[in-house]
């Protein structure tokens, strides 16, 4: 798969250069930002799902829906909202934003009875998210601007077991997931994402059945798009909720011969480290990482302020550990623009193999 | 180009470097391959089918082999939901797995289930190219390494010649239509029975092993691997000899390039064990050197057959070895009871003394300090292979000593370190563990022992020409007395590097406080199975540079973010700590009056009693074996060692108490008491008032949660209220000296470790057994308290017993005042170093609160303003005060 053309060539060639120039910027958290507008059951809901459900399909459930807190709906029904985010972060120095499709999976819409709007929430995302990167490219096209096209993790885990008392079970299989995460890949390159991140990764199960869906996909297509992969050390065991130390992790992704490999959400940046360090260490990709503003307070906060993870953040960059970072939850564009100024002036990583060519 | 090491993974990554030799895949959970596993999946039986998979593991396989071919076995259905099941054993789930199936199908519904990347076993070009490229592309996909055996259109390769031209095509072909990944290539080009009468077969062995060759020649990224059991097959039945061809072929496979095999893990015999007759015959076999060898094994095969029903009582069989396998079994093993006998007779077939050492005895050390540095054994096990070792050095050491005086010729070492407790301080345990570890792995240790000026160490340092400084401490002024080592050795212009090491240090306090006062490398170690790396590293010229850049980035990195955390979360003025003081309504508390004041000597405590009163847990961790008692001697990784250790703690506890090796004293004092501000007012009976002074915290709290001091436990004097509080001091390590002694005399570390660390629990039982009559007897507020060990480990009891130094009064000069007291020095044997430590340091002292709210704390960091308070009450300048609450300041002091 990997001798299958580029599907924008000169994208991925653009987004190299960058790579290799200096430490690239991904956006801050999205659920922070949408928490600013305090949006009720009304505004999630929008005209199309005014009644609870969706008026252009036919249901076949009663009744309507609580539709409040599903954030990637709003991609639907405001999608100013959305852009306006996006815009935010690109105007606080992010040179890669992500789409609003951290949950835009059938498995994880089906808790709203809205699988039906996996394809379109991806497509509609990433379209969101284009419209936003070439307006602001077009105002700075010295700074090239890439939509990042989200795989989430779906609220399910293909090698973890939800029943204590039968650790063999399963609730989501290995086939479900690749049909769930083609479907959302389809949307979102028809959308025109310039890469397709599988993030915030709990289990690497279900990271390698989206890494299957897409293979096969490029496959079909006959094109590909790089993939980012980041997964989730889950607490301060160093493990990912399905148990694997971050070097095992990357050998887990490795096949898919990642633009990237990193990791993001769970803890803050300096519990972080030693683990970016791992990947680091043995990662022949570039190494990415957008951490949470500090853990959660007892009140579910994240208050690391933009100064303190920059400043952390900064120490990774001039220690050479990554190419790429940002935020995830907690952070803010207040938090992208200090990374941002922060890592200016200090060297990316260098690849392992530009390593070898030097030597 | 980058090395291309396979990197596989289950929880935990599998690299397959070229020091690894040889990977073994266990075979025991292969229904194919063994009766027993084919039955517990048949029945259902899968609660069994993974212990299998567990005990394969356990004995050393690096990654499982998992086939369910069987016509009555619903295939895919048992291979997902057996790897399912091990998927929720983190014992397991650590290795990789081996998907292996003659069904595609089968494969594929294997690879749907693991997380991390395994093996595909396997592929072939039996139906063509265009599957078996297919099939590879899924195996891509689904991002697993791949077996390819070596298979074509018109068969099983059986010579040499096929199996690499099949192979060859195969990588070909995979490499280039595919770009697969030459090191996510495993050949298998067939293992047949050998010996089987029939004369084509003679050869099969031979053929397999040259076709290894030649295809790790021409493809030095891929590796060979195959199902070693098979070669046996016609010997089924008898184990032993197939055995023996298994372990022949093998050595003879794996020098030819052979670099994993499906085997069983825990039935491997080492070539060197095979009886030398058994050997020649089955060499003959394998390697096909003579037209009647299999006959001539057939021959002597019977007499090698185990007796059904034959016990095997103690396995002596490894005194059969030559001398230099007995003292590597002797010490990996760690059996001293040969070892003198074994290096006599290795040192009379050498032509140097010297020889015995650096030869069999350091090679034998060598294993242990890679099993050790690979997890697969444990301090306990490594502490008593250092005993072999040591004994069978000091049997040599006349000889060499002779032999230098003659020729004037020494021994090279790794390099030479000087250990030493910092001054002040008198704790060894972890110290003399990493001396024996480090002797382990041929450095040469120079233990100055406890209480070591730093002067002395210097000294010793340049006497010796030392590579290394180690220093160690448990009490927190030693800390201060680190940094003040580290602050000589650069006014001194030392330039050899620095040892940071013991209970209380840490990476933080070394990064801030002892590095930056010492410009060459200072290094935290955190237990004694990071001394070895961390002084490898160290004195090598090629990894000193890395290592250091990558210690000092490291530092420099926990010195900001403790920069960022102090300006992070700023304490609260004093003022405004103690108006949120602990407070109760003392009008309506009526202070318990002690049945017993004044003080009370407790000689001869019976050891016996106190025995039940011991937390293991501890004990346990001493020897760095992680978790908690009893769970811990169950536990899948150290339960083995962790059972071990306590029946050899058990059995030296029956001797030392029959024998009496040690006396535990004990006093406690209660004497009336009132609280002024954070002071405590002690009245003794000659009318003489005593003053304790106690810390408060700082920690910006809300208001339900007060900001404690121990003084708040103690009804104030303007309230009224007649208080009390008590004082206590025990040992359990009076004539300890004397048997330690005797025990490093032995040259026995082991036995010297952990009677020091038995003497540490029976104080740390005397100071619980005592609190609790304390509580039922001599103060006796809680008679009818009745808790059994679980619950008093776990404090669910009124009152408390804090320890000066300890988080609630991190003070150790209090020390003092409370030894005054109890006059404990006359009434225990409990001396105090300069350091306030105390010695025997097999001893526990503290102050007991009875009040029922009163609770554990962390005083924590101390504002200058709280400190110049202390001071003033004290009598101390700012800067004694500073010295002594170091560890506590949240402030760089001047």
């Amino acid at each position: 798969m990997s001798s299958l053309p580029w599907l924008h060539p000169e994208r991925v060639a653009l987004l190299q250069q960058q790579l290799r120039r200096r430490i690239l910027i991904i956006d801050g958290g999205m659920g922070t930002m949408l928490q600013g507008h305090q949006l009720d059951e009304t505004g999630f809901r929008g005209e199309r799902f005014a009644q609870g459900h969706d008026s252009t399909h036919a249901h076949d459930h009663p009744g309507d829906c609580d539709l409040k807190g599903n954030n990637d709906l709003l991609t639907l029904t405001k999608p100013e909202v959305i852009r306006g985010v996006h815009d935010a972060y690109l105007a606080a120095g992010a040179d890669l934003v992500e789409t609003n499709t951290f949950n835009s999976t059938r498995i994880s819409q089906a808790d709203y009875h809205l699988q039906h709007l996996a394809y379109e929430l991806n497509l509609e995302g990433a379209r969101i998210a284009r419209a936003a990167c070439d307006a602001a490219e077009a105002k700075t096209p010295e700074q090239p601007r890439f939509v990042i096209g989200v795989l989430g993790p779906t609220s399910r885990t293909a090698s973890l077991s939800p029943d204590v008392n039968d650790p063999g079970f399963r609730n989501v299989t290995f086939e479900e997931l690749v049909l769930n995460y083609t479907e959302a890949a389809h949307g979102l390159i028809d959308g025109g994402a310039d890469v397709i991140m599988v993030e915030t990764i709990f289990d690497t199960l279900n990271a390698k059945a989206a890494l299957f869906a897409l293979s096969e996909l490029f496959h079909q297509r006959g094109v590909r798009l790089p993939v980012m992969i980041s997964g989730t050390i889950t607490d301060r065991s160093g493990r990912t909720l399905s148990g694997q130390t971050a070097e095992a992790f990357y050998y887990s992704v490795n096949h898919a011969r990642p633009l990237s490999v990193g990791l993001n959400c769970a803890l803050g940046a300096s519990d972080l480290r030693p683990h970016v360090q791992v990947l680091a260490d043995t990662a022949d990709c570039f190494v990415s990482t957008h951490p949470n503003a500090g853990l959660p307070n007892a009140f579910g906060e994240y208050d690391e302020t933009p100064e303190q993870m920059a400043s952390v953040i900064a120490g990774f960059a001039r220690d050479g550990l990554v190419n790429l970072v940002g935020g995830c939850c907690g952070t803010t564009p207040a938090h992208i623009q200090a990374i941002a100024d922060a890592v200016r002036d200090i060297a990316p990583r260098a690849l392992p193999s530009d390593h070898a060519k030097a030597a | 180009m980058m090395s291309r090491h396979t990197r596989l993974s289950g929880l935990e990554p599998l690299v397959i470097t070229p020091d690894l030799l040889f990977v073994n895949v266990g075979e025991r959970t292969n229904v194919t391959g063994s009766a027993q596993f084919r039955k517990l999946i048949k029945e259902d039986r899968y609660e069994e089918a993974v212990d299998v998979a567990r005990q394969q593991v356990a004995s050393g396989a690096q990654i499982i082999d998992v086939n369910m071919d069987e016509g009555l076995i619903d295939s895919e259905a048992a291979m997902t939901r057996f790897l399912n099941l091990i998927a929720a054993e983190p014992d397991i789930a650590r290795v990789p797995v081996m998907v292996d199936s003659s069904k595609w199908s089968v494969i594929e519904a294997g690879l749907r289930c693991l997380q991390g990347k395994g093996i595909v076993n396997s592929i072939s070009m039996k139906e063509g190219e265009a599957p078996f490229l297919e099939q590879a592309r899924k195996v891509q996909q689904y991002g697993a390494a791949v077996v390819v055996m070596a298979f074509d259109e018109q068969g099983q390769a059986d010579t040499c010649a096929r199996k690499v031209e099949i192979c060859s095509r195969a990588y070909e072909l995979l490499t280039r239509e595919l770009d697969f990944a030459p090191e996510d290539i495993i050949f298998d080009p067939n293992i047949f029975a050998i010996a089987t009468g029939i004369e084509e077969h003679n050869n099969y062995a031979v053929d397999f092993i040259e076709a290894t060759r030649e295809l790790k020649r021409r493809f030095p990224d891929t590796h060979i691997s195959g199902g070693v059991s098979n070669v046996s097959f016609s010997f089924r039945g008898n184990n032993t000899v197939r055995e023996a061809i298994h372990s022949v072929f093998l050595y003879h496979a794996i020098k030819a390039g052979m670099d994993m095999g499906i085997v069983n893990a825990g039935a491997l015999l080492i070539y060197d064990d095979v009886p030398t007759e058994l050997r020649e015959r089955v060499e003959d076999v394998v390697l096909n050197r003579r037209p009647d060898a299999t006959e001539r094994l057939l021959e002597i095969a019977d007499n090698y057959k185990a007796k059904k029903g034959e016990v095997v009582v103690e396995n002596l069989a490894w005194r059969d070895k030559p001398v230099r396998e007995r003292l590597s079994h002797a010490l990996v093993h760690g059996i001293d009871q040969y070892v003198i006998e074994d290096t006599e007779a290795a040192r009379v077939a050498t032509t140097r003394p010297l020889d015995v050492i650096e030869g069999p005895l350091m090679d034998g050390m060598n294993v242990v300090g890679d099993l050790f540095g690979a997890g697969k054994m444990f301090l306990p096990q490594v502490v008593k292979s250092a005993r072999v070792m040591k004994k069978a050095v000091a049997h040599l050491i006349p000889y060499i000593e002779e032999e230098k005086a003659r020729t004037g010729e020494a021994s090279r070492s790794n390099g030479k370190i000087v250990m030493a407790t910092v001054k002040g301080d008198v704790h060894d345990i972890g110290k003399n563990i990493v001396g024996v570890v480090l002797r382990c792995n041929n450095f040469d240790v120079i233990d100055l022992g406890v209480m070591v000026p730093a002067q002395k160490i210097l000294e010793t340092a340049i006497a010796e020409n030392a590579d290394i400084i180690g220093l160690s401490g448990l009490i927190t002024p030693s800390l201060e007395e680190m940094s003040h080592v580290a602050r000589e050795m650069q006014r001194q212009n030392f330039e050899i590097p620095l040892l940071i090491g013991g209970a209380t240090t840490s990476r933080a306090h070394t990064a801030l406080k002892i590095e930056p006062h010492y410009k060459s490398p200072t290094v935290w170690v955190k237990d004694a199975s990071r001394a070895v790396g961390v002084a490898q590293s160290l004195v090598s010229k090629d990894l000193i540079d890395n290592f250091i850049a990558k210690i000092r980035a490291e530092y420099a990195e926990v010195r900001e973010r403790h920069r960022q955390r102090g300006n992070g979360k700023p304490l609260v003025s004093l003022d405004k700590a103690r108006s949120q003081r602990f407070t109760t309504d003392w009008a309506t508390y009526e202070p318990p009056q002690p049945r017993q004041p004044g003080i009370t000597v407790l000689d001869h405590y019976d050891l016996a009693e106190l025995r039940q009163y011991i937390d293991w847990s501890p004990f346990f961790n001493a020897w760095e074996l992680a978790g908690r008692y009893p769970a811990i001697l169950d536990d899948d990784i150290v339960g083995t060692q962790a059972r071990e250790l306590f029946k050899d703690a058990q059995a030296m506890l029956d001797q030392l108490i029959a024998e009496r090796w040690l006396t535990a004293r004990g006093v406690i004092g209660f004497w009336p008491a009132a609280s002024v501000g954070d002071d405590i007012q002690v009245q003794l009976a000659d009318g003489e008032t005593v003053t304790l002074h106690h810390l408060r915290q700082q920690v910006d709290k809300p208001v339900e949660r007060p900001d404690f001091c121990l003084s708040d436990f103690v009804a104030p004097k303007k309230a009224d209220k007649p208080d009390w509080i008590g004082g206590f001091a025990v040992t359990a390590g009076i004539g300890i000296d004397a048997h330690v002694a005797r025990f490093e005399a032995a040259h026995d570390d082991y036995s010297a470790i952990l009677l020091k660390a038995l003497a540490d629990r029976l104080a740390e039982a005397f100071a619980e057994r005592l609190h609790e009559r304390v509580r039922r007897e001599f103060w006796g507020f809680a008679p009818d308290e009745s808790l059994d060990n679980n619950a008093l480990i776990d404090e669910q009891y009124r009152g408390i017993r804090p320890a000066p130094g300890y988080p609630a009064c991190p003070d150790h000069t209090e020390k003092a005042t409370l030894f005054r007291l109890l006059d404990a020095p006359a009434n225990t044997g409990i001396e105090l170093t300069d350091g306030f430590a105390m010695f025997p340091t097999a001893a526990v002292s503290g102050w007991y609160f009875a009040h029922p709210d009163s609770q554990y704390f962390v005083v924590g960091r101390l504002t200058r303003e709280q400190v110049d308070d202390y001071a003033r009450r004290k009598g101390w300048s700012r800067e004694e005060a500073e010295r002594w609450l170091a560890p506590n300041l949240d402030y760089d002091p001047d």
